[in-house]
This record gives C-alpha cells, structure tokens and sequence, in this order.
C-alpha cells in the first residue's frame, strides 16, 4: 500500500538559515503521528512545505507515493484532502461559527458554483454533526469572535473535519486550552485517525502521551529519533535538545 | 429570493429611492410652477450616480477587503465611453461640420477616426463597452496584483497609480480623448435632446434605476456563499486559501464586477453633467470615494450610497455659501467619523434606532 506522505531529503533556508535540513519521513494511511522539537526545529515550516505555502529549495513530497506536492498551491493541496490547522487559532471572526463550518464543507471551490451554491439538508445535516463533535452546538450563530480562545481551536478543527481531508496536519493544538480540554482534543484526534492520518505537532508532553502515538522528534530542521514516546525520551540526544530543558 | 436581499433598511432606502423617482420628475415636468428645478434634477442625477461608484467600491473594499484608490478610473472610463457615443451623436452638427470626426480631432487636423473610436456609433456597442472597458481593465490589473499577492498598503498604492497614469495619459490631445477639454458639447442621447427637461428627467430615472439594480446585485452577491468567502478573505486570507478557496480568483470576480458597476456609473454621469474630462480621473477622486464609503458606514451597501448622498449634497451647500471652507469640512467630516462613529453614520442611526425601541419595552416591563 502506497503511504500517506513522503518527505525525502527536504531542505529550505531562509537569507542562509537551514529551517529544513534533508528532512525524510514517512506517514502511512491512518496512522496519527505526534512531531515534537524544541522551537525553531522546523515544524511549522515543514507544514507550510507540505501544504505548498512554501517551496523547498530541494527534496521530494509525495502524497501517495504519485502527486509531488512541491508543485502545489495552498488551495490544490487543500483540494487534494490536506486539512490545516493553524499554531495561531484562525478562524473567520465575523462570520458565525456554521457560516465557518458551512465554508470548509467539502464543495465545489469554483468562484460560479459558490456564487449560486445552497446549503441544503444535507449540509445542514453535516454542520449539525460537526457541532455536535466540537461542543458548539448553542453557540452555532454568535460570530466566531465571541469563542474563547480553547473554542476556536475547536472550531477550527471542526472546519478541518468539514473539509473531510485525507491527512490533518495539526499545529499546536492544545496551546491556551485547559487540561480538560486538552485531554479531550487527544481523545479527538486519536479516534479522527485511522480513517484519516493526523500529524500533530506539540510541546506539551502530557497531550503526547495521551495520544499514544509514534513520535519524530525535529532537531534543527532534522530528524533526530522517531519511535514510541519512551523510546525517543530515552535517546540521550533528545534528551539534552529538549526533553532535559 | 427576495427576502434574501431586501432587508430592513434596503427596503427602507429602496422606498425612498422609489418615491423620489416619482416625485421629482413630477416635480419638474408635471406640477406647475416647478417647484424642482432643472439643475436641481441633473444634481440628482449626479448625486445617484456617485451612491451607485459608493456601491461599488464598498463591494470590494467593505466585503472583500480591497482598498481601492483608483475606483475613480473605472467611472472615468465608463464616463468617456458614453462620451465618446455622445461625441459621434453630434454628426455633423459640430462646429466644423465634418460629419464624422469631433471638432478636436478636426481641429489637430486629424484625417480619419482612430480605430478605436469605431463603433461608437452605436449606443448599445457604447452601452456594452461601458462595462467592458473598465471590466477588462480591472480584469488585467487584478490578474496581476492578486495572482503575486499584492494586498494592503501596497495594493492601495498601485490602484493609486493606476488612476494617476491613465489622468496624465487622457490629459494628452495625441490620446485621441479630447485632452485636457476632454468631451463635451453633446447634443442628444438616442435622439433625445440633451437640453430638454424630459431628457434630464429620464437620465435621473435611468441614475435611480441603475442605484437601485446596482444595490441589489451587490446585495445578491454578499448574501450568497461567495460572499461569505470573501469576508473570510478579508478577515483571514490565508486561512481561505487553506480551505481550498483559489483566493485570486475571488477577488479578481468582484474587482471587475465592482468596476463594471462603477463604469455604468460614470456612463449616466457624463450626459447628465454634459463633459467628461480627465479631472474624472485625478487621485483625489477616487480617494474622496473611500470617504463617502467609511462616512456612509463600510460593509453596509446602503450606507455607502447614503454616504456619497450625504458628502455630495454637502459640498453643494457648502461650496455655494463658504467655498474656501469645503475641503476643511470634508477633511473634518471623515476624521470625526473615524473617531466618533466607526461604523459610519448608517451603523450609528441603526444603533440608535435599537435603543429607542428597546426603552418602551424595558419601562413596561
Ligand atoms: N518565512 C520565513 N522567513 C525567514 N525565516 C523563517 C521563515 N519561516 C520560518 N523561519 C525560521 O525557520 C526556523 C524554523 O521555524 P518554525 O518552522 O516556525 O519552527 P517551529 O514551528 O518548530 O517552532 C525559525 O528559526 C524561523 O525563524
Ligand atoms: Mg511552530
């Protein structure tokens, strides 16, 4: 079986810095996959490469193992079923929190097909589900603005859902929510994959272990171990760029 | 349907708009003693077509987030396709009587009508290029810009310099518009006299009409669920792009459907002031129309057109009594708004309107 996502010898500078250096990975199909690294490691930028947001400078991304998604825009590879979420919660403000749902919807993307597009049942149907999942279900017509900040991470999620992506990729996603909270978006993600791969970037090694999941650690733009949470915190190398901090 | 795109106050301006274009060419035409002047149906006139250049701008900039400094060129140019039409409608009844060629061309000793000229023989290919013209340019411009990803100050900036460029190049007699007289001297529309009150009247109608349309097909377009992505442009365009929306392809839509609206603007201005010239085409103009929009209220449509009423009618009345102290009060007006009421005058008399009716209920209870 062809994989999810591949990443082989992925390089990017920024004026000279290395925030990529020969990156290589391998995400398979419904496999949830937790990315761990001191700041500046590159994680946010290896999601920006991903998604085509930003072009390396060499290396090879492939979605099952057939489209090179050097070669794609934001918007192709979010048509292709890549969902992102953003570090900083983003979620459209002034809309209402189904507008926003009703928006990522898997749909037409054409300028003339959602100028005349309707929300039907079956629409109304899915935003009803999704609200449901993500614990909005009272706050579907107050404008996004009003969540808290926990909230719109969960909305945002939502929309990735919405999207019905074959990969999420998951930035930060438990910054700014409570332990409750966190907990429960672990419990989220892990029964989203399976039927969808997942990538998670996180600091918070509660939230990591509670996804109990395989773990890549990024070191400079590199990969420096990747195996189980104990196995990784295990690696003296890991231990002194990161865990030991 | 209909529901959909007449709300409270579209309902309410859209009445008065109606009424209006009852009353005042009954006024003029019908009641004795015309108690509304001629000039005062031409000022009008005037008046609605620049609500309906406010329409279109709030369409880009109030729902999409384009600040547009240069929607003046698009009236401008819609302003001199109908004046070129108007132009040949003279015919021989120019001064010099050639009975192809406008005086000026005549008088640069022209031999034959540029290419581009042809055509405008006919009002509907006029009426077609009114939109057209400015259309391809918008369409042209904004590939460009948005496809590199130009946004802000910097889009701002470069509209700016789009209508700056097209004044200095209309300004030229080797142009072919008439330089810095630009066109005028018309004589009649569809054969219509232009001096004729029935004729004026008709073109305030035509003005109206074309508000009222203009209204609500910004109307449909921001209700739908296009017009959702582009507030979701305007509020967090990268997050839209991640969605899978092609962002440019959005803007560029409403860009030239702005600058469409905008040129049938200008098309009803220009036989109703009787000239176009490149002035139409200055900075300025264009930078007074984001002011008639923020004033009027941003993102509201028909606060937008109420805002280029409300500034028109006050440069006419304060122009006639102090006319050094115009600018002033237009600089004031804007500054005073941006401060004291940031959603515009039209935000401000709906909040109000809110809690009047909300004290009766509160005393009864
Ligand atoms: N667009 C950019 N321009 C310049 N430097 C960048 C850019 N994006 C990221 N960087 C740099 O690349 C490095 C990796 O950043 P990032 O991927 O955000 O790290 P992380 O998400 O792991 O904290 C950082 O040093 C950052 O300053
Ligand atoms: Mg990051």
């Amino acid at each position: 079986m062809s994989s999810q996502l591949f990443l082989s010898g992925v390089s990017k500078s920024f004026d000279g810095f290395k925030a990529i250096n020969n990156l290589s990975m391998v995400i398979e199909k419904g496999e949830l996959r937790a990315v761990i690294g001191p700041n500046g490691a590159g994680k946010t930028t290896m999601m920006d490469i991903i998604t085509g947001k930003t072009r390396p400078d060499e290396g090879e991304v492939y979605w099952n193992d057939a489209i090179d998604l050097t070669r794609l825009d934001e918007a192709a590879t979010a048509r292709l079923g890549v969902g992102r979420k953003f570090q900083k919660p983003t979620v459209i403000e002034t809309l209402s929190v189904a507008d926003n749902l009703n928006l990522a919807l898997k749909a037409d993307r054409g300028v003339f097909s959602t100028l005349t597009a309707r929300t039907g049942r079956t629409q109304k149907t899915e935003i009803n589900r999704l609200l449901a999942l993500i614990c909005l279900s009272d706050q579907r017509s107050r404008p996004a603005a009003d969540l808290s900040h926990g909230q719109k991470q969960w909305l945002e999620i939502g929309m990735l859902l919405a999207q019905d992506p074959a990969l999420l990729l998951v930035d930060e996603p438990a910054a700014g929510m409570t332990d409750a909270e966190t907990m429960r978006t672990a419990e989220l993600l892990r029964n989203i994959a399976g039927e969808r791969s997942v990538v998670v970037v996180e600091h918070d090694m509660q939230f990591v272990a509670a996804l109990g999941c395989k773990v890549t650690v990024l070191h400079q733009g590199h990969v420096l171990a990747e195996g189980s949470l104990d196995h990784v915190s295990a690696n003296p190398e890991v231990v002194e760029v990161y865990l030991g901090r | 349907m209909l529901a959909r795109l007449i709300d409270t106050r579209m309902a309410v301006f859209l009445a008065v708009l109606f009424v209006l274009t009852v009353a005042v060419p009954l006024g003029n035409l019908v009641i004795a003693g015309q108690p509304v002047p001629s000039y005062v149906v031409a000022l009008l006139g005037k008046y609605l077509t620049y609500a309906l250049l406010a329409v279109a701008l709030d369409l880009v900039w109030g729902y999409c987030g384009i600040l547009s400094l240069g929607h003046g060129a698009f009236f401008a140019l819609g302003g001199y396709a109908m004046g070129m039409h108007l132009m040949r409608e003279i015919g021989p009844r120019g001064v010099y009587g050639d009975p192809v060629l406008p005086d000026f061309m005549v008088f640069l000793n022209w031999k034959e009508l540029p290419w581009f000229w042809l055509g405008f023989d006919s009002f509907w290919f006029a009426a077609l290029m009114v939109m057209v013209v400015p259309g391809a340019l918008a369409f042209v411009f904004g590939w460009f810009a948005f496809r590199s990803r130009v946004t802000g100050v910097y889009l701002s900036i470069i509209t700016q310099a789009m209508t700056y460029a097209l004044m200095l190049a209309f300004f030229r007699n080797e142009m072919g518009f008439g330089g810095n007289n630009g066109l005028t001297d018309f004589k009649d529309i569809l054969g219509f006299d232009l001096q004729a009150d029935t004729t004026r009247a008709g073109l305030f109608v035509a003005a109206a009409v074309a508000l009222a349309a203009g209204l609500l097909l910004a109307r449909y377009i921001t209700t739908s669920k296009l017009g959702k992505v582009l507030v979701a442009i305007r509020d967090a365009e990268s997050r839209t792009r991640f969605l899978g929306y092609r962002v440019e392809a959005f803007k560029l839509f409403v860009f030239v459907v702005s600058a469409m609206m905008a040129g049938v603007a200008g098309a009803i201005y220009t036989p109703l002031v009787g000239i176009i010239n490149p002035g139409e085409f200055s900075p300025a103009n264009s930078i007074e129309i984001v002011i008639w929009v923020a004033l009027g209220g941003r993102g509201t449509l028909v606060g937008a057109a109420m805002g280029a009423i409300i500034v028109a009618l006050s440069r006419t009345l304060l122009t006639s009594w102090f006319p050094e102290l115009w600018l002033f009060a237009l600089g004031g007006m804007f500054i005073l708004v941006t401060l004291v009421l940031p959603q515009g005058i039209l935000g401000a008399v709906e909040a109000g309107l809110r809690r009047v009716r909300r004290r009766p209920r509160e005393a009864a209870a």
